[in-house]
């Protein structure tokens, strides 16, 4: 685990010096701090679209089960594409469902992030010679987090959160929203 | 009854046209099974639904089974009876160039989305079926994949259907194969 999974680590480039007589001062940009903090509410309420295709699916709910318990990392299950930020898609894609999935995507808001789920779901896995089973999710929609496994466990679903949690708090909202000066 | 008991009854009712090519239990055979006239099927269906002693209530399932040597398919049937616990397996040859037969809806209610999956899958044709249509596949798909000369179109709404083997693209070793692996 890197330290950005530290939910305290102040932000980068932030300067703190203390005075009795003339009060506290903190030095730093405000871009960072800002982004720190859209990063830090973001990274922590990952909401999820439940999305399960085929047995990964009993994985996936393991993990938001009791035992694995995704919602302590602030992931909660979501019925609609339209509230949630993740995409967790857990089973055999087939290619009349790909172009539902692609449609599901398309409704979700950014920023938006998937998970790949499983050897089906990868590559097409155990039924990448079938004639209806769509060769990996990467076809369609960009993917972020790879989990292998047939099905995986739901710790590396966790760990695959967490990745995902990672990504977010490196994540530059403002310079990407409104652009980097020079550039 | 044995099913050769039926096979015989069905042969007096509707004649060695209609009813024939009885097949025993043997290791071949793992199910004793006989033929039916594609085009006469109907009414022995209806003959074995009906008749008190046999009463057919039970489409157990509805197949086809594609012999491009023979230049046959084959739609197989397999019926039951809750009542007297006896089961019976109908075949019907049909010619691959133009499947076609019956359908056996108004029969038994059952065979409605069983036609539609062999006609999905194998391109069957039933005639007389109320909702014909793919089942299983996308409405726009093109041919029937359980044919065997069956060839996967190269994509499906831009989507690939091929990926590339990640072990030839990047020329990665596999251990036991090559000796450079370590």
């Amino acid at each position: 685990m890197s330290a950005n999974l530290n939910l305290m680590a102040p932000p980068k480039g932030l300067d703190a010096k203390y005075s009795d007589d003339q009060g506290s001062v903190i030095t730093t940009n405000v871009d960072q701090v800002i982004n720190w903090l859209l990063n830090w509410g973001r990274s922590n309420s990952v909401w999820y679209l439940l999305f399960g295709l085929a047995c990964c699916a009993i994985e996936l709910m393991q993990t938001g089960g009791p035992r694995g318990d995704l919602e302590r990392f602030g992931a909660a299950p979501r019925p609609s594409p339209r509230s949630s930020d993740l995409f967790i898609i857990a089973g055999t894609l087939t290619y009349k469902m790909a172009l539902r999935v692609k449609r599901l995507y398309d409704q979700m808001s950014e920023p938006r992030f998937v998970i790949s789920m499983g050897s089906c779901s990868n590559c097409g896995g155990l039924f990448q010679y079938a004639y209806s089973v769509c060769k990996g999710v990467d076809q369609i929609i960009p993917v972020d987090v790879y989990v292998p496994g047939c099905p995986p466990r739901p710790e590396a679903l966790l760990e695959g959160l967490l990745k995902i949690q990672e990504k977010i708090k490196n994540e530059k909202y403002l310079q990407r929203r409104y652009g980097v000066v020079g550039a | 009854m044995t099913p050769e008991a039926i096979f015989k009854r069905l042969q007096e009712k509707f004649g060695e046209e209609t009813v024939f090519d009885f097949h025993e239990v043997s290791d071949k055979n793992r199910d004793a099974w006989f033929q039916v006239a594609p085009f006469e099927i109907e009414p022995v269906c209806e003959y074995l639904k009906t008749e008190p002693d046999l009463a057919f209530d039970y489409l157990e399932s509805m197949t086809g089974v594609d012999y491009p040597d023979d230049k046959k398919i084959v739609v197989v049937d397999h019926i039951y009876s809750y009542g007297h616990k006896h089961r019976v397996i109908l075949k019907a040859f049909l010619d691959r160039e133009d499947p076609a037969m019956p359908t056996l809806v108004n029969v038994w209610s059952t065979a409605n989305w069983h036609e539609r999956e062999c006609f999905d899958l194998l391109g069957v044709l039933f005639e007389g079926h109320p909702d014909l249509r793919r089942i299983l596949l996308p409405d726009d798909w093109e041919g029937h994949p359980l044919r065997k000369d069956y060839e996967e179109k190269e994509e499906y709404h831009g989507i690939p259907t091929q990926r590339p083997n990640p072990i030839e693209l990047y020329k990665i070793g596999v251990p036991g194969k090559d000796k450079k692996a370590s």
